[in-house]
């Protein structure tokens, strides 16, 4: 489904991602860890097409297209899905308004046809309501005094009513409680865990992937993938730290 | 009827900002003085005001208004389709009267648009809201200029002016001018003026969602407009206001 190549990318003329390599097929959950400052949330804005993140060398295919050629909207309408580790707040722009309109011009790009209001709301209430979000909390103005868990279970309710292909999720963990991690993660498996869907999930910590068990897990460090292996990685990296493992 | 009142100039403060060659090419065909509006004591009234198109490119709109004891006058107007717009609004509060405005701004290419305000809390207990909000693009100019004069014995007046400005091009250019002139000891006025961009972070995240970029933008600036005219009741009156704004928005997208 992803398929990176030798991936170079630069922020502001310093070079943070060095070659990194990685396949992702359908139905397989990733999972990328790795120290601070190793280019985690680099990785993501770089394949989510974030202005001033420059791809210097490498290549990205998804679906067969060329993701690094297409806007970021048009990765999105293609099936790409960037949960944000930080998302942002939108004043005056209602949650409803904000999904509906992106799921419709994600569904136009694709020649299909927009849902209408009934259609949507439907969707929405029963995504809300996977994640145990308040209906009220999708009437109000985009994470805009959204506790930071909230912004967090909004982005899988996102997730949800999109319904991408790939989601890249940088961090999603952060910030949840522990009650609220485990609706999340029950909300990516039973959103993302299909054979013809993907995931990378950007993690520091073991907790998340105890419910969303990854296929795979790499070591991201100095801008490249040096360790890959099965969920049996994570355990190793909790217990011996970054440094004694990669 | 030709105009006996001399041209301004830009040394007169109302009109430091205008565009005083294209206001010379109509002096002569301009009305002389203000539309007279009173709101008699305890009585509301509700206006809208679109800029009209002129001929000329120049549009004037000029008020006076007299909102007599304890009544209410809410205005909410849109300067947008002309080359050079001016809307000139004078207030007189007595005790008190309400005077809520909103306003917007929208322009693009070489326009000159401009809302300009005096409140007068003559008497004591009125208070006043102003809101006014421009989102300009291209080398347009959109300015707002409030004075609020507070006389000596208007205690307990309560006056705010916020004024918000988004510029869609580095080469456009907002003037926010809040202007407080108080003589009484009791009063509350606030006011607050910012020029900015839109979001970076926030476009980003809404294209990430598969919003295109116009569309993003105009989501954002349709919500930051709305804020001009959300004290607007009369829902059918206020959704007719804001369908002109936005097809305006349009063409700033």
């Amino acid at each position: 489904m992803l398929t990176i190549t030798n991936l170079h990318a630069t922020i502001g003329g310093t070079e943070i991602l060095k070659g990194l390599s990685l396949t992702i097929n359908a139905g397989e959950i990733h999972a990328i860890m790795g120290p601070n400052g190793a280019g985690k949330s680099t990785l993501a804005y770089t394949l989510g097409g974030r202005p001033g993140y420059e791809v210097t060398d490498g290549t990205a295919t998804f679906d067969g297209q060329d993701l690094l050629a297409l806007e970021p909207h048009e990765r999105a309408a293609a099936g790409l899905f960037l949960g944000f580790q930080y998302p942002v707040e939108i004043p005056g722009v209602s949650n409803l308004q904000f999904l509906r309109e992106s799921l419709n011009a994600q569904r136009r790009a694709r020649g299909e046809e927009p849902l209408s209001g009934a259609e949507f709301i439907r969707l929405a209430k029963e995504k809300a309501g996977l994640l145990k979000m308040d209906m009220d909390m999708l009437k109000r103005p985009v994470n805009v005094g959204f506790s930071g868990g909230e912004k967090k279970r909004n982005e899988m309710v996102q997730m949800g009513i999109i319904d991408p292909k790939l989601a890249l999720l940088d961090e999603t963990d952060s910030g949840l409680d522990i009650d609220a991690l485990r609706i999340v993660g029950e909300g990516i498996n039973t959103i993302m865990r299909k054979p013809d869907r993907a995931v990378l999930l950007i993690t520091h910590y073991q907790r998340l992937l105890d419910l969303v068990k990854p296929d795979f897990v790499h070591v991201l460090a100095g801008g490249r993938i040096v360790r890959s292996g099965g969920a049996e990685l994570a355990l190793e990296l909790e217990e011996q730290g970054y440094e004694a493992v990669a | 009827m030709t105009n006996v009142i001399p041209l301004p100039t830009r040394r007169d403060e109302a009109w430091r900002y205008a565009d005083l060659d294209a206001l010379a090419r109509v002096w002569g065909d301009v009305p002389q003085g203000p539309e007279r509006i009173t709101v008699a004591a305890g009585e509301t009234l509700a206006k809208q005001i679109v800029l009209p198109v002129a001929m000329s490119g120049v549009s004037i709109v000029d008020l006076d208004v007299v909102i007599e004891a304890g009544a209410t006058f809410a205005l909410h107007l849109l300067a947008t389709d002309a080359d050079y717009g001016r809307m000139s609004v004078n207030v007189l509060l007595h005790e008190g009267a309400h005077f809520e405005m909103g306003g917007a701004i929208l322009g693009n290419g070489e326009q000159t648009l401009e809302i300009v305000t005096q409140v007068n809390h003559a008497h004591p207990n009125a208070t006043s809201n102003q809101v006014v909000r421009s989102v300009l693009a291209g080398h347009a100019t959109g300015s707002f200029l409030g004075k609020v004069a507070v006389a000596r014995h208007a205690q307990k007046t309560d006056a705010s002016q916020s004024v918000k400005a988004m510029l869609l091009d580095r080469t456009a250019t907002a003037n926010a001018k809040p202007e407080l002139e108080i003589y009484a000891d009791d009063v509350k006025c606030a006011h607050g003026a910012t020029v900015g961009e839109l979001d970076k972070a926030a476009l980003f995240y809404m294209a990430a969602r598969g919003l295109p970029p116009q569309l993003a933008r105009k989501l954002m600036l349709q919500a930051f407009i709305a804020d001009a005219f959300v004290s607007l009741d009369d829902d059918v009156a206020r959704e007719a206001i804001e369908s002109r704004a936005l097809a305006a928005l349009e063409g700033l997208v």
